[in-house]
């Protein structure tokens, strides 16, 4: 007996902003592409529902300095190219790269606290070598943040760079220079559709227009928490849907540097038998983590090996597809 | 979906004759609505009430078991779309496949291998549920040695995988005392694959190429007898599986479409090549909506990161997994041993136990209660603080165990230092690393 199914759509009545990483030089900057991230009239890769303009755009981490804890593996898939922050990046462009995520340094070589004309020269070194749009993040410690990405958003004026990170305890000096210097700005909130929002509204409210923020929900690395971040971050998703215009920012997250730090993807010794041949767990556990918060809703995932650049690619891709 | 009491109502005869112990039919039809009362309990309700009333009691997904010798697992049964709406309740099986053209030799070293498979996560025993034989040679016999052999080694859960009636038919047998899913009806061959599972009592797979195929079979099916059954869409790649599933589910959910009120089972290595990876679209599978997932290989590092996923996905929301709070002794800790505080979500306390642990130093862990959540969650609800960090070192009555003053505290609150310093009299507050694996660097540089 032949039968017709009706399947039940979603009238959503929001969606997501769009917003655009980077400038041209007819726009303003020097980047050879802008990456536009956002727009979702649905969620991830449910095309029967609404509109999916941009596939998620996928970043690599690439530090000012060499970092001394990364794995092993992480080592052994950039080489040489880690010890200078522009080749890093020439090669993550090589690899496929959409976007890259510097993050400077607290210290330099001598172990001293870093410096905005170091800062500046940093940026114009990485500028140079690639053409991707980039998002500089501080080192984490709230003055020296403010100091360096004062000095990258000035020297970098009109590239629309995304200066971050932005929380709840510091984030008007780098509103307010990205805003002085046509840039965007991430936030970043821990794992609270009500924390992300109310971050949003502080920022906006500072005159920084809605289409140049995102944000970073935080998310946890898969084994450690990963099921907070996802449904925190499947619930903004839905919000936004549903017209919440606070919740609308695209979602920039960390697979990356989550699940790195956990024990699976770092370590090959001393572990369990069980666990299984490292390099290919430690894979699994980024592109894991990685596929996840695609499927959860994230606009923006940065991510550490070109490995996982490559086959997350696949899905984001393949999501996209009309 | 459950009807309304009025609804029921609407059903029943309303004559009020009260013989089934209620004062009136509409009475009897609240306790209806509120599972506290049986229809049979009315002796004049009609033929055709009944079926409406049994069939709105059911779930949307049915819940379908399959079984070895020794153990079974149940899927199905799920009520949302999101997990953050309720829970996801029956985790997806992972099987593991095996073709009966590998040579038995391969096949008993492979599953041997794969039925003693264990992984601890957070104390949980997690492993491979079953294997899913698949008749490549075409073979009955052959078929039905590959099932023998795997049931000579495994007690878990089995799928047999064959178009064929007569192939299958051979397979079944050699898995007698097991409950083997049949995989599967098709358009063609529904009819053979039906009475096998009937005479059988076992669980049957539909496979069609689109979702009306699909539901049109499981009408054949199941008014041909077999009510349990499991949809094998035809699916391949990332977007076409997420579509098709997210379709099944909301159509079993929000419509109550009987037809594709079942679980689902994918096979994420049929397409496995440059543009689709194993590991990644069975991870998806598990995210969206799959309830058995049968794997191309027996791999450890691909396998554990996926039952990982489905723990974590499969987590009841409303309930963080949580350690009791209190003093835990590590390594066999004395009165020089470093004080380490954290909270008693159970990542975290497993995180910092194991490091701590495998480091080799003997130590003392205070577990704050921090209601189940993780240090910068905790922090950032105001369950981490000063207050509660002192009460938990004065509750747990360490100060009598150590010689020292001095307390290790977790990188992220390094905040919190100040008010413990007040909060504490008298001891040092060290502001420990951020993240669990750096603690054995941090206590050899650190602590003397």
């Amino acid at each position: 007996m032949p039968v017709t199914i009706e399947v039940p759509k979603e009238k959503w009545s929001g969606k997501v902003r769009e917003v655009t990483l980077g400038a041209t030089a007819a726009e303003g900057g020097t980047r050879s592409r802008t990456v536009t991230v956002g727009g979702e009239g649905t969620l991830a890769g449910l095309s029967f529902d609404g509109e999916l303009p941009h596939s998620p755009a996928l970043a690599i981490e690439v530090r000012e300095k060499k970092p001394e804890d990364w794995s092993p593996l992480l080592y052994q898939a950039w080489g040489e190219a880690m010890q200078d922050p522009a080749d890093w990046a020439r090669a993550a462009e090589e690899g496929g790269a959409d976007l890259i995520q510097l993050v400077l340094s607290a210290t330099n070589e001598a172990g001293q606290a870093n410096t905005p004309d170091n800062a500046r020269a940093v940026l114009r070194k990485v500028l140079k070598a690639t053409g991707l749009p980039l998002m500089v993040i501080g080192p984490g410690q709230a003055e020296l943040d403010n100091e360096l990405l004062v000095a990258v958003a000035e020297e970098g004026k009109g590239e629309r760079l995304v200066l971050g990170v932005c929380e709840d305890k510091n984030y008007r000096t780098i509103v307010a220079t990205a805003m002085a210097n046509n840039h965007l700005v991430q936030s970043k909130t821990p794992m609270d559709v009500n924390l992300a929002k109310q971050l949003v509204i502080l920022i906006h409210d500072m005159g920084m227009p809605l289409e140049r923020i995102v944000m970073d929900p935080t998310t946890g690395a898969l084994g450690y928490g990963i099921e907070y971040g996802y449904s925190v971050m499947e619930r903004l998703r839905l919000a936004a849907l549903q017209g919440d215009g606070m919740t609308q920012q695209p979602m920039v997250v960390t697979p990356g540097e989550e699940a790195w730090k956990a024990k699976e993807a770092k370590v090959g010794e001393g572990v369990p038998k069980a666990w299984g041949e490292w390099k290919t767990r430690a894979l699994n556990w980024e592109a894991l983590t990685a596929a996840s918060l695609i499927l959860a809703g994230a606009d923006i995932a940065v991510v550490r090996h070109p490995e996982t650049l490559r086959r997350v690619k696949t899905l984001v891709e393949a999501l996209a597809t009309k | 979906m459950p009807l309304s009491g009025l609804e029921i109502y609407k059903l029943l005869p309303q004559t009020n004759c009260k013989e089934c112990g209620f004062p009136t039919c509409l009475a009897f039809a609240m306790k209806l609505a509120a599972k506290q009362a049986e229809v049979k309990q009315c002796p004049y309700v009609t033929e055709e009430a009944k079926t409406k009333l049994e069939a709105a009691a059911a779930p949307p997904i049915r819940l379908v078991a399959v079984g070895g010798a020794g153990s079974k697992i149940e899927v199905g049964n799920e009520i949302v779309l999101f997990r953050h709406e309720k829970t996801f309740y029956h985790r997806p099986g992972l099987f593991i496949r095996v073709r009966d053209s590998q040579g038995l030799e391969a096949i008993q070293t492979l599953v041997r291998e794969a039925d003693a498979y264990r992984v601890d996560y957070v104390g949980i025993p997690l492993g491979v549920d079953g294997f899913a034989v698949e008749a490549c040679s075409g073979d009955a016999s052959a078929f039905g040695a590959a099932v023998g052999a795997v049931c000579g080694l495994s007690k878990k859960p089995l799928i047999l995988m064959s178009r064929d009636p007569q192939v299958m038919a051979a397979g079944v047998k050699a898995a007698s005392g097991a409950t083997p899913l049949l995989h599967g009806a098709t358009g063609e061959n529904w009819q053979g694959m039906v009475d096998l599972a009937k005479a059988s009592k076992l669980p049957l797979t539909v496979e069609a190429p689109t979702l009306e195929g699909l539901a049109e079979l499981t009408q054949n099916v199941s008014k041909a007898g077999v009510e349990d059954i499991v949809l094998a869409p035809a699916v391949k790649g990332y977007r076409d599986s997420l579509i098709e599933l997210t379709k099944v589910r909301r159509l079993a959910l929000k419509k109550m479409f009987r037809p594709l009120g079942y679980p689902v089972i994918t096979f994420p290595g049929v397409a496995a090549n440059g543009k689709v990876d194993e590991a990644i679209l069975a991870a998806e599978h598990i995210a969206k909506y799959g309830s058995l997932v049968v794997l191309d290989r027996f791999d450890p590092p691909s396998l554990y990161p996926l039952l990982v996923l489905r723990q974590n996905i499969y987590t009841d929301p409303q309930k963080p997994i949580q350690v009791q709070p209190g003093l835990y002794e590590i390594n066999r800790p004395k009165g020089d041993s470093p004080v380490l505080v954290t909270t008693n979500f159970s990542i975290t306390y497993f995180a910092v136990s194991n490091e701590v642990e495998g480091s080799g130093w003997p130590g003392w862990l205070v577990v704050a209660d921090a209601e189940g959540m993780s240090v910068l969650t905790a922090w950032a609800a105001g369950k981490f603080d000063a207050d509660r960090i002192a009460k938990a070192m004065k509750t747990t009555g360490v100060q009598d165990k150590v010689l020292h003053h001095k307390l290790i505290i977790p990188g992220h609150v390094a905040v919190l230092s100040g008010e413990l310093e007040e909060a504490l009299p008298g001891w040092e507050i060290m502001v420990g690393p951020r993240e669990a694996v750096d603690i054995p660097g941090y206590l050899k540089a650190m602590w003397k």
